[in-house]
């Protein structure tokens, strides 16, 4: 490899992916008085945030001056079914308030209330109306609001650059390389700190509301570097994508269609979700329509909240329910009814996105029809294993904020908590990597021309085309570690990923280096595998169901399994797999979960 | 066996380039984005075209589809009648990377140099403000932006005389916009907005309106009330000298 192919840059802090947590992340840095680099897969204000509909989820007391921080921890930790990193989800719930406020102080133009502060809307799981929104996009809000804080902050941004390795010297972090997709040429950047802020796995499956981005680049970087990764058996499926047309199956569906009211319906009409009421929220939701629709029409002191915004997992796994017992819609759907509900005026207005997306996409006018809807993989509790207060991996100077990051959402992540958690701890994760710079340790001039070779060997093969590879790995995951699991399923998926991995090494790639899609898709198969064997070896680890895992074979919670960790580890070449317990909830923080106070 | 559909697509780069023939299968609801992506994964891998969210939130996969500026993911095949070759072509307003790949890099810069935000201080003594529904609702018209600057393609003055060098365009101007109208903003983009932004090259054509995929008014709600601003402060003693009495 010529010398000539390779940029170098040296920085204090280089945070890897540009959505909200990479932002926050590099703001902070840079306040801290950091060199820093934004690397982005993607243009700058693509990255995944910029699809979060339905809000961000912090206990600021604009609506229920009752809500504080004690009630969204205690919320956090149920939906999360008790298996959440205790310290993370009460740092998340202390701190993500003035997280908030913080972004209005940077220019965030947040819906308000009557009364002029920033308005709150319910959310499946939260106790109470809490989600700070901009109708349905406040993931463009909020990003844009990052992005041109980070632009007046200094900070280098290197768009449409992939990382494909991380170099770990002397057990500490010393540097990554990556490639840029406009010219093919690599780029070194050496420095003593490294953020992940890379979001999700959610391109490992066919139905997905993930773009081509979510290939589990930071999980299997941190994995390759030594790191941890725990709880990768919880991957969230919501339970509102778009079934119809097979071209937009998938997508995204807000919860803010069921926060305004929206009801779901099986095949007869049925409102089948209060059939559905988990023991834990007995009597916290309503029981009858007459009750649920009082609560909508806006008289929340003396009803309770609708069954549709049970949490995410019990809503999927019902609707998946449905569906296999015959009460499906056409389409192997179930529907979504908002507009039986509320008036056209009030839906246009507070989910305009969603208007126009069933317009445009499925020529469906949800103020007059239901919304055929079903489960699509959404998010990826499990990740990086760090540290509740900085962020940092089990490798010095490595450190993971957002959906990468393991450990806050537990087994199942409430809505409206991702936004929230991607300010709270990419900012933690800044401040404390900038904490870390000083000279990082000499990268081997062979370890980077390795990698250069390596990446380049798609170029080298008359191979398989890359696509074709990718796309039976998304059918096996979907069928055999999707949402409902099984032993022989599982074991099927790991002996498919096998063929795989070889098949995926054979691939090759015709034409040049500039923005080569084939080449791409061929280095992020080698993430996707990582993810893909981790997330089906966790999931064969844990023989019971809890939260966004669930196992056909083991229906049931299994209290001795309750709090236990499943991690995945690179040893030689294997990806060990042991259990770790958690270590337990401190006895206040236990009573405030169970009692409520 | 499903329909076929022929498409037309740019295929090269800055140099050189041509357009090339491909036919696809096209499967119900289908939108042009996915036509691109089918023959990318089985005609031509190297095809290169940029995506993201897949349904008219992330504004990456802007491109001209039979000449107009439009998002792939948002325009549905169903749209043309089964019978006619559907071209697909890079924005001509920026300079072709690859295929259908342009480089936008221009719009970020420029974006960086518009004066930042600066509210005013906090109305309450936790160092919250107030602001009101109707307050709100003007600016955050612009914030629907989604960045895909189909309006600086269709935009002539950036299109056809390339005045990429003195004028801004309507996308960044919607982004100016979004601060000079924020209820909370003190910072005065007047002087940028006239010399460096180049306001005046716009002359109200509406182009820039027609295009938004997000239905953004941009000429009358943005652009006219700045350029209004601008002469205000530029050309009317009086009022300037008010304005400074007054705050």
């Amino acid at each position: 490899m010529a010398a000539s192919d390779l940029q170098a840059h040296s920085y204090d802090v280089v945070v890897i992916g540009a959505g909200g947590a990479g932002l926050r992340a590099a703001i902070e840095a840079s306040a801290q008085k950091a060199k820093v680099a934004l690397v982005c897969k993607s243009l700058l204000g693509k990255a995944h945030t910029v699809m979060a509909e339905g809000g961000a989820a912090a206990a600021l007391g604009n609506v229920f001056p009752e809500d504080n921080w004690r009630v969204h921890f205690r919320d956090t930790m149920r939906g999360g079914k008790m298996h959440n990193d205790w310290r993370m989800a009460q740092i998340h719930a202390q701190e993500a308030p003035d997280r908030i406020k913080e972004l209005e102080a940077w220019g965030a133009l947040f819906d308000r209330t009557p009364d002029g502060r920033i308005n709150q809307r319910p959310f499946g799981g939260h106790t109470y109306s809490r989600l700070a929104h901009v109708g349905d996009r406040t993931g463009l809000e909020m990003i844009r609001v990052l992005q041109d804080k980070g632009v007046h902050s200094g900070i280098d941004v290197h768009m449409e650059c992939t990382i494909v390795r991380l170099f770990v010297v002397g057990g500490k972090i010393a540097g990554a390389l990556g490639y840029f997709r406009e010219t093919g040429r690599f780029v070194l950047f050496k420095t003593s700190a490294i953020v992940l802020a890379t979001g999700g796995i959610g391109k490992a499956w066919q139905i997905t509301s993930n773009s081509w981005e979510y290939t589990g680049d930071g999980h299997a970087l941190a994995y390759e570097a030594g790191a941890e990764l725990i709880d990768m058996e919880f991957v969230q499926f919501h339970p509102t994508g778009m079934v119809w047309p097979p071209s937009v199956r998938g997508i995204l569906v807000t919860e803010g269609v069921r926060g305004e009211g929206g009801v779901l319906k099986n095949s007869k009409g049925e409102r089948f979700m209060f059939r559905y009421m988990p023991d834990m929220f007995k009597g916290d939701f309503a029981e009858t329509e007459a009750e649920s629709d009082a609560w909508v029409n806006g008289d929340r002191k003396k009803n309770r909240r609708p069954p549709e915004l049970l949490t995410r997992d019990v809503v999927a796994k019902a609707i998946t329910k449905e569906i296999a017992e015959g009460r499906g819609s056409e389409h192997g759907g179930v529907l979504l009814d908002i507009a039986s509900k509320q008036s056209p005026d009030f839906i246009k207005k507070k989910l305009p996105s969603m208007y126009h997306q069933f317009k445009e996409l499925a020529h469906v006018d949800i103020t007059k029809h239901p919304m055929e809807i079903g489960p699509t993989i959404h998010y990826v509790m499990g990740g990086v294993r760090v540290d509740a207060e900085t962020q940092e991996s089990t490798v010095p100077g490595l450190y993971a904020a957002g959906e990468v990051g393991g450990g806050m959402h537990g087994a199942n992540r409430l809505g409206g908590n991702s936004l929230s958690d991607l300010l709270v701890f990419g900012r933690r994760a800044g401040q404390y990597a900038a904490g870390k710079r000083g000279a990082p340790p000499a990268i081997p001039d062979a370890e980077v021309e390795q990698t250069m070779r390596e990446a380049l060997e798609p170029f080298e093969h008359d191979g398989e085309n890359p696509f074709a590879v990718q796309s039976a790995l998304q059918a096996v995951m979907q069928r055999d570690a999707g949402i409902i699991r099984d032993k022989a399923g599982l074991e099927t998926a790991l002996s498919e990923l096998g063929k795989l991995k070889t098949r995926a090494r054979d691939v090759g790639t015709t034409g040049s280096r500039e923005y080569n899609p084939g080449w791409h898709t061929a280095i992020d198969l080698q993430s996707l595998l990582i993810v893909s064997e981790a997330t089906a070896r966790a999931a064969l680890e844990r023989t019971e169901s809890r939260g966004g895992h669930t196992r056909s074979d083991y229906p049931d919670s299994d209290e001795k399994q309750a709090r236990q960790l499943i991690v995945i580890k690179k040893e030689a070449d294997r990806m060990a797999v042991r259990r770790e317990q958690q270590p337990p909830i401190p006895p206040d923080l236990m009573t405030l979960i169970k009692e409520g106070k | 066996m499903a329909e076929q559909r022929r498409l037309r697509l740019f295929r090269g780069t800055r140099e050189r380039g041509e357009l090339k023939d491909y036919t696809v299968a096209a499967g119900e609801g289908m939108v042009v984005l996915d036509a691109v992506h089918a023959i990318q994964a089985e005609q031509a891998p190297d095809l290169a075209v940029r995506w993201n969210c897949k349904a008219g939130k992330c504004g990456s996969c802007s491109a001209e589809i039979n000449g107009k500026p439009k998002l792939m993911c948002m325009t549905r095949m169903s749209d043309y009648p089964a019978d006619q070759t559907i071209t697909v072509t890079p924005m001509k307003a920026f300079p072709v990377i690859k295929d259908l790949v342009t480089d936008v890099s221009w719009n970020y810069e420029v974006n960086k140099r518009i004066p930042a935000f600066k509210p005013r201080k906090p109305d309450a003594p936790d160092g919250t403000w107030r602001m009101y529904q109707y307050e709100v609702e003007r600016p955050q018209e612009f914030r629907k932006c989604i960045e895909c600057f189909l309006c600086q393609d269709v935009c002539h003055v950036l299109r056809t005389h390339e005045k990429h060098e003195q004028f801004m365009g309507p996308a960044m101007l919607v982004r100016a916009a979004v601060y000079e109208m924020h209820p909370l903003d003190e910072a005065d983009r007047r002087d940028h907005l006239r010399h460096e932004g180049g306001i005046g090259f716009c002359n109200i054509t509406k182009c820039c309106t027609e295009v938004c995929p997000e239905s953004i008014t941009i000429t009358d709600n943005a652009i006219i009330p700045l350029k209004e601003r601008v002469v205000d402060a530029s050309y009317d003693p009086l009022a300037a000298l008010w304005r400074k009495l007054t705050g």
